[in-house]
């Protein structure tokens, strides 16, 4: 097992090395001066933009501005945000928790129906069931997230009026953020009807954010489905008079779904790149549409931070993905 | 004498096998109902796209001053001269759906043509040479993958400045890494058959083992991919687009349409739901062909 894991680890850091080198590249290749570029239109003096280059190290040699990029990354500095003047890594722990939670609702739901859906499609191949559920998957794959939020706001926020159409939580409450996680927060604070407030809140981004690991996922669990039941084991079972429901649960599901485990992880990435788009539509205040502000603010060094942080979290989730895979499954660490 | 019959028969029974390949991949193909569907609303969407200016009542920037945010003829309010409505500049919003699918299709060939020639050409190398040049050339791919694919191409086109052009790089860039991989498993799987050592050892040189005896036995996964690449583009572009980083307005390109709409969404329905309705469809029926063309090409699924 360590074997495996030096063997992962040996792959990673190069790769990693790669991302500060692109995050570090970022701001050196964008056109024009980058001081300036960040001073926008207020323009900026000969004399201040010195300074500025002598504090950012602009003026040394690119690899030793490489090298004390890597040296401050060590430290945790991952520089400052010119629009608040706060250290980005601040800003990113800020909001984090705002996507996480999003994203751990998106991937709740698209597990909690994906998975079933994908067994059912699997025990009725072929029926109208499997095909109705299957179109919904190839629907839902195809998607264009942002405009099926702008949908969902125009049905249920404006419509219906059931939900509210931006934020984590109705301006009335204000709650003391404890975990970072509003749902937790509300259960936490006093405030009546602040906990219903922010589920409200959460609802509609979560269904969006989870359209395409949903159809990813019921679509895997599917074909990972008819391939195990085919096996001799489940043939087995199944001469054995065990009921459909034990030989579909117990013995075809259990061994299905390794496979499935690891799309789930693969889907991290996918949800953070759909938080940027979920987030935009829905002004959730999380890391996604924060990316997006900074560049459209041009506080570039925002962008660089986040750059580095999401690649970073997403290789650490790959990592130990791989790790669990190796685990459960001890004939792919050879 | 004889070889130039010889040749000839080679010739007209290779075209005989070709035709019969293709008549095979019809039968797989053909039973796939959904498949087909896709093929013939893309076929449908590039013949719309070609006919535009014949096609569209009218032109697609051209402003109405009199029927800002007309609903679409259906509704009350509706006139008939503007079947689906106008925005909230008075431009014809089917025209503009109409031109529209020449962004996404064009879109979508430019992606995907920089992605597959680019990924191609890297992934051969990568998996012939092995080696240091294969590790670097990996790596490097792995580095693209570890970013989210729409932040990466977000944070490139804010380095290259927004626009469709650039947008489209950014995403072919973005795109690459897929394409590198399976040509480099492709062709690690294919280098050491017996055909390839036959045609080595007739005295083909690198180029010709790589391009000629090699490349063709790795196409059908490369089709497979570069036709789910050609839908997903046409997303990721309409994901840029909506972000203010695509194309740029008033280019009637679905997903900039849909960002200049998003502040009508509670006053008029039509401008934000049509464009998404051309997006998804678009996407849709190639996803269904892409599949389709799955089942067809890989052999494992074959019935026979």
């Amino acid at each position: 097992m360590i074997r495996f894991l030096l063997s992962r680890l040996a792959v990673l850091v190069p790769t990693f090395l790669g991302v500060t080198l692109v995050a570090f590249s970022f701001i050196r290749l964008l056109p024009g001066d980058p001081l300036e570029l960040l001073a926008g239109e207020r323009g900026i003096s000969a004399e201040r933009k010195l300074e500025l280059q002598q504090q950012m190290g602009f003026d040394k040699p690119l690899w030793q501005q490489y090298f004390d990029y890597l040296g401050n990354l060590l430290h945790g500095d991952l520089g400052t945000s010119f629009a608040s003047k706060k250290p980005v890594l601040d800003e990113f722990l800020a909001l984090f928790p705002a996507t996480v939670e999003l994203s751990l609702c998106a991937i709740l739901i698209a597990v909690l129906l994906g998975v079933p859906l994908g067994v059912i499609a699997a025990s009725k191949r072929g029926s109208v069931v499997d095909q109705v559920i299957m179109g919904g998957a190839l629907v839902g794959y195809s998607m264009p997230i942002f405009w099926w939020g702008l949908l969902l706001i125009i049905l249920f926020s404006g419509t219906l009026g059931w939900t509210p159409v931006s934020g984590r939580i109705s301006l009335m409450f204000w709650v003391e953020p404890v975990t970072g996680f509003m749902l937790i927060d509300t259960l936490l604070s006093d405030e009546e009807g602040a906990f219903l407030s922010a589920l409200q809140h959460l609802i509609l981004p979560s269904i969006v954010l989870a359209t395409i690991p949903l159809a990813v996922i019921a679509r895997q669990t599917r074909s990972a489905m008819l391939e195990v039941m085919g096996e001799d084991y489940v043939r087995t079972a199944r001469a054995k008079g065990l009921s459909p429901m034990r030989v579909i649960g117990v013995h075809a599901l259990r061994n299905a779904l390794i496979p499935v485990v690891t799309t789930i992880g693969l889907q991290v990435g996918v949800l953070l790149a759909g938080a940027i788009l979920t987030e935009t539509i829905f002004s959730w205040p999380g890391i996604g549409k924060w990316l997006v502000d900074s560049i459209t603010r041009r506080d570039y060094f925002v962008v660089q931070g986040a750059l580095l942080l999401i690649a970073g979290i997403i290789m650490l989730v790959n990592l130990t993905v791989d790790l669990l895979y190796g685990l459960i499954n001890p004939r792919i660490r050879s | 004498m004889a070889t130039a019959t010889s040749v000839k028969e080679a010739a007209s029974s290779r075209a005989a096998n070709e035709r019969s390949a293709l008549r095979e991949f019809w039968f797989y193909f053909s039973q796939n109902k959904g498949a087909v569907v896709g093929l013939a609303l893309f076929i449908l969407l590039v013949v719309v796209a070609l006919l535009a200016p014949l096609l569209a009542p009218h032109a697609p920037d051209f402003q109405y001053r009199e029927n800002f945010l007309t609903p679409p003829v259906w509704q009350e309010g509706g006139s008939s001269s503007f079947l689906l409505g106008t925005d909230a500049v008075g431009r014809d919003i089917l025209s503009r759906l109409i031109y529209g699918a020449r962004y996404s299709l064009f879109i979508g060939c430019v992606v995907v043509s920089i992605a597959l020639a680019g990924g191609v050409i890297l992934g051969l190398v990568a998996g012939y040479c092995k080696g240091w040049v294969d590790a670097l050339i990996m790596r490097i791919m792995d580095i693209i993958l570890a970013f989210p694919s729409l932040l990466l191409a977000l944070v490139l086109v804010a380095v290259l400045g927004p626009g469709l052009l650039n947008a489209m790089i950014a995403i072919a860039l973005v795109f690459q890494p897929h394409f590198v991989r399976l040509t480099r498993a492709a062709v690690l799987a294919e280098a050491n058959r017996e055909y390839v050592v036959a045609a080595r050892v007739a005295g083909s040189g690198h180029l010709r083992l790589m391009v000629h005896t090699i490349l063709p036995n790795c196409l059908a996964p490369l089709i497979v991919q570069a036709t789910l690449s050609f839908s997903a583009a046409i997303l990721d572009a309409a994901a840029l687009g909506f972000l203010g980083m695509g194309a740029q307005p008033p280019t009637p390109e679905w997903g900039t349409m849909l960002a200049e709409a998003r502040e009508f969404i509670l006053r008029a329905w039509w401008v934000v739901t049509l464009p998404g309705v051309a997006i998804l469809i678009t996407v849709l029926a190639i996803n269904l062909f892409g599949d389709g063309l799955r089942d067809a090409l890989d052999p494992k699924l074959k019935r026979s």
